[in-house]
């Protein structure tokens, strides 16, 4: 013990010997290290989940806060049961998917061809990208109450109001993909005598994949928060129409249960697609 | 040519007002929806000179800012704690991620539930937005310090105090910039939001486009519509400025 610490080389700036108490912090911490780590990344990840779970199960049993505020975990589980075994879970979720969908399909079609357009056109950048750049700038949001002026407040409203959010962020990251690619792939292409077919699907496409992919992505969160928003605006289905509903019959547990159901479809749509993103990408050897 | 440019870049809003203009004078289409532009200039007008258009401009942007403020704190504390604690990331960082997912709107019809429908609940849902890309943005900041960085600092024996604000606030900077500059345009969208969908309780822009809309005042919409977009950008100039002028001493890549 003593023969240890004389090997061990005194510097001038060694940290002064922890006080006792500073050694149980440590101690503490690093057993707390160890037991994250014995746990693993997902287990760990449960922790705060199950002690909120408990801690909501405990508060609504106990009535520590009126169940109309709070309602008992049990009840939301039912809700979310009852929501599926009577199909309207299914039927909400296909109409908020199916306006998703078109959006995302007449959102992504405009916001590619202006990408494009404004890509490889010089003239076109020159007329068109001033007025983008403005009109980009003004939330979607504050498009709504004109376009339920236009469009009335039935699906016209949320697909057009969906198209938007989808347009920009399509065209800004279409544009920058294709303003990116290095100008010696362009000459390689040249230099084989592409056909702009050739052109577009062996050089521009694949160069610019993954920026467009991150429109993409960016595409679908806007998509999903948009919706949310328009069918709780305005709207008599859909997910956020759930939570509308349960908010005017005072049921916490249906907006909670409205809650959840939103938090899991994004969950699977983020998933979903970076496993897409990593799959299409996986020809790319990255450098670092 | 610069003067070429210039031209150019008005040629489309010219010929789109003047489509307008054509449209509505000749009366092609029912003037009560599509409203010529000359009344919306004048409701314009009317609107910039009523003291009660500028006070509801004004509750709006004090909404944002403050929900702005207490977002963005708390965003560079939770972002600064899970990117130096790794046990604090494996314990909060799941969840936080989780939570993330849920659509932000979804938030408000629980968040009026629990705080009422006054300010309580529309500061708390603004800071929400302000947090999750302030919170990334201070994360993935921490996470780009430099081993030599904390190197240099553990020679000086700097405390945990001088770490925080001399060696990881510092070096995170442009990360932190970049959150909070997502977290402004998020707030104000989150402010215009809620304002929209609480549009009966309380005072703001959204509130007087929604009343703009319940009667069919396609004027003050369109005016408010540019109102949302100018404060908007505003605050973002405002904010890049600061940036700026914060961050000046960073070299530029």
């Amino acid at each position: 013990m003593t023969v240890a610490s004389h090997d061990a080389p005194v510097l001038a700036w060694e940290s002064p010997p922890p006080l006792p108490q500073q050694r149980w912090v440590a101690a503490a911490r690093t057993a707390l290290r160890i037991a994250a780590q014995g746990l693993g990344r997902t287990t760990s990840g449960l922790v705060l989940p199950l002690l909120v779970l408990a801690l909501w199960t405990t508060a609504s049993q106990r009535r520590w806060v009126p169940e109309q505020l709070l309602p008992a975990p049990a009840l939301v589980w039912q809700t979310l049961q009852e929501l599926w075994t009577s199909g309207d879970l299914i039927l909400h979720l296909g109409y908020s998917a199916s306006r998703v969908g078109w959006s995302l399909g007449i959102g992504g079609s405009i916001g590619l061809a202006l990408g494009f357009g404004l890509a490889l056109s010089r003239t076109m950048r020159a007329y068109l990208l001033p007025s983008f750049n403005v009109i980009s700038q003004f939330p979607v949001l504050g498009w709504v109450p004109l376009l339920i002026i236009f469009a009335g407040i039935d699906e016209a409203l949320k697909i057009s109001a969906i198209s938007i959010a989808v347009v920009v962020p399509v065209t800004l990251n279409t544009l920058r993909g294709l303003e990116n690619i290095p100008p010696a792939l362009l000459e390689v292409g040249k230099v084989y005598r592409f056909s702009p077919p050739q052109l577009l699907w062996r050089v521009l496409l694949p160069a610019a994949a993954p920026s467009l992919f991150t429109g993409l992505r960016q595409a679908v969160m806007q998509a999903w928060v948009s919706l949310v928003f328009v069918e709780l605006l305005a709207s008599s289905e859909g997910v956020g129409y759930l939570i509308v509903w349960g908010r005017q019959l005072a049921q916490p547990d249906l907006v909670a249960a409205g809650m959840i159901v939103i938090g899991a479809i994004g969950l699977l749509l983020d998933g979903g697609l970076g496993r897409l993103e990593r799959r299409l990408q996986s020809w790319r050897r990255p450098a670092y | 040519m610069q003067m070429n440019i210039n031209l150019r870049a008005w040629t489309v809003p010219a010929a789109l007002l003047a489509f307008w203009w054509t449209l509505t004078a000749a009366g092609w289409v029912d003037t009560r929806l599509i409203v010529p532009p000359g009344n919306v200039l004048r409701v314009a007008g009317t609107t910039l000179i009523d003291p009660v258009f500028w006070q509801a401009v004004l509750f709006s942007a004090a909404r944002d800012v403050s929900g702005f403020a207490s977002g963005a704190l708390g965003g560079i504390a939770l972002g600064v704690l899970l990117g130096t604690s790794r046990w604090a990331e494996r314990l909060i960082g799941p969840t936080f991620h989780a939570l993330r997912q849920i659509s932000l709107f979804a938030w408000l019809p629980l968040l009026s539930t629990w705080l009422g429908y006054g300010e309580g609940a529309k500061l708390v849902f603004i800071a929400l937005s302000t947090l999750y890309p302030v919170t990334l943005g201070a994360f993935e900041g921490v996470r780009a310090v430099t081993r030599h960085h904390a190197e240099v600092a553990r020679v000086y024996c700097f405390t945990r105090q001088q770490i925080l604000f001399r060696l990881i606030l510092p070096a995170a900077a442009p990360q932190i910039a970049t959150g909070l500059t997502l977290g402004l345009v998020s707030a104000w969208v989150a402010t215009i939001g809620s304002e929209f969908l609480l549009a009966n309780w309380g005072n703001g822009l959204g509130n007087i486009i929604i009343k703009g809309r319940a009667a069919f005042n396609v004027e003050l919409i369109i005016v408010g519509m540019l109102a949302i977009g100018i404060v908007g950008s505003l605050l973002n100039h405002v904010a890049a400025r600061i940036e700026r002028r914060a961050l000046h001493w960073q070299p530029r890549h």
